[in-house]
């Protein structure tokens, strides 16, 4: 589909020496490496320090904090992320089309090819018959439909999720996952949720994080592709242990 | 505008004039302390050309009011929410000039810039300058954190930032301020023209009242209220147009 496809041949290695605020330790030595084209997801409770991570990531926590992220092919990873939030952020006053396309609004850039990719995305994401309409006309599903095809579209090497399926009702979750898991197969994705299930499924690599300061804490891996299915026995026998690990932090 | 909510209209002002009648009858008061309904329609009926004159001085004065009062509101709220200095310097000014009241002001406009319209749309654009300042800031520094990150992280310029999402956002707060401020410009207009005047709805009553020409006076207060009514319904349609994304309507 596009010419110039970005995807993710690097690795990036993540080190915080220390990240506090005020008194607080946010995190102390925490080290992880995010593996080219896999999906990594961080499990935790709220609170824990899950999107604080984020934005030390995209590079939006204060420049005093010791944040030091590598990327394998020496380029700094700046300008190299597509974010997802916990709500769509999809801007009410404009159609599907023009969402989707906010990245290139936002830059005031007209490049005809990438016009051309927001059409396939959108037809991709089964949303054709919507373009013009605006979000308040579309459901939870639809909404994060255009979130991903917004998310795309900017063709980053790095997607970052902050739990981007938590305001969907279980079936339509399940549904949007693996259109996710599908869409953003060739990506390096970093996804953080406090919903195990939601971690196991669809993580290569699954952490947990806990504790203050915070830590990381790797959980064996799973065989198989994602998205994993959810009558996995492997999966269902890891999601209790996750789940009691969780509740005794 | 539905049938049934015209119906309703007329329905409440034929109330109104019944439930008059009724008090002027039952009361038997005299005509130069209440006159009958009668007697203001047999008032205006005479004095068409009088009062056309003076509304016409006293429309203008609310609309150029509304036009000045909300292009420097829209622009000292632009400034504030942009430039944080702006914000911290102006803020308290802004504040204060809205602690001392217009009545107070009022004299010492019209020593100032005179007797004409002039004295009169100042009034109107300091009294609706506020409600439009405040509002609009207020939806500028409101919106949401999230969309401004993902703004960031697709590259946008603050400059963008403000253009494509903190204004849209902020519309319909501006909105709401300029509601009010389309309800209180002819408090500013009749307040300057009863301070000091040679034209206007104001100074009509004015006169009409010194005179004891009491129907004059409410013909003429009934056209002062039906300019009000119709300048506030057309600028809350436009606003309804303007935010034709939002719900709250």
């Amino acid at each position: 589909m596009q010419t110039e496809n970005f995807n993710a041949n690097f690795d990036i290695d993540i080190s915080i020496d220390s990240l506090s605020f005020g008194n607080l330790e946010i995190f102390e030595n925490f080290n992880f490496t995010l593996s080219a084209g896999k999906w990594t997801s961080v499990l935790g409770k709220s609170g824990v320090g899950k999107s604080t991570l984020l934005r030390g990531i995209t590079g939006e926590l204060d420049s005093k904090t010791n944040f030091s992220i590598t990327c394998s092919d020496k380029a700094p990873l700046k300008g190299r992320i597509a974010y997802m939030g916990q709500q769509d952020l999809l801007l009410p006053w404009l159609t599907v089309f023009e969402n989707v396309t906010l990245g290139m609004r936002l830059r005031k850039e007209r490049d005809p090819v990438s016009i051309a990719n927001a059409y396939e995305l959108i037809d991709k994401v089964g949303l054709r018959k919507y373009c013009k309409e605006i979000p308040e006309n579309l459901s939870g599903g639809m909404k994060q439909r255009v979130a991903l095809a917004r998310t795309l579209l900017e063709n980053k090497s790095l997607v970052i999720m902050d739990e981007p399926f938590s305001a969907l009702d279980i079936v339509t979750k399940l549904e949007i996952q693996d259109l996710f898991a599908e869409m953003l197969r060739d990506k390096t994705v970093l996804f953080v949720t406090h919903d195990p299930l939601e971690a196991l499924r669809l993580g290569n690599y699954i952490y947990l994080m806990s504790g203050s300061p915070a830590y990381l804490q790797k959980v064996s891996e799973l065989s198989g592709g994602i998205p994993r299915d959810i009558k996995n026995h492997e999966l269902q026998s890891f999601h209790g242990e996750l789940l009691l690990a969780m509740r005794e932090d | 505008m539905t049938l049934q909510k015209l119906i309703k209209i007329i329905a409440i002002f034929i109330s109104i004039l019944l439930i008059w009648q009724i008090v002027v009858t039952l009361t038997s008061i005299e005509h130069y302390i209440l006159p009958s309904p009668n007697r203001v329609l047999i008032a205006l009926n005479q004095n068409y050309g009088i009062l056309y004159k003076h509304s016409v001085i006293t429309f203008s004065e609310i609309i150029l009011g509304l036009i000045l009062g909300v292009g420097l509101g829209f622009f000292s709220a632009l400034l504030m929410g942009y430039y944080k200095l702006a914000r911290d310097w102006l803020m308290p000014i802004v504040v204060i000039s809205q602690a001392i009241p217009v009545f107070a002001l009022a004299p010492i406009l019209v020593l100032w810039i005179g007797y004409g319209l002039a004295s009169k749309i100042a009034m109107a654009t300091i009294i609706i300058y506020f409600p439009i300042t405040a509002a609009l800031l207020d939806g500028l520094i409101r919106t949401n954190k999230e969309q401004i990150y993902l703004a960031k992280i697709m590259g946008a310029s603050s400059w963008s930032i403000i253009k494509n999402i903190k204004l849209p956002s902020a519309m319909p707060s501006f909105a709401s301020g300029v509601r009010i401020g389309a309800a209180v410009a002819p408090i500013g207009a009749v307040v300057g023209e009863w301070v000091g005047s040679s034209g206007g709805l104001g100074y009509l009553m004015l006169h009409a009242n010194a005179k004891m020409q009491i129907d004059l006076m409410f013909a003429a207060l009934f056209i002062l209220a039906l300019i009000a009514t119709l300048t506030y319904f057309s600028i809350d349609k436009l606003m309804k147009n303007l935010i034709y994304w939002s719900a709250q309507s």
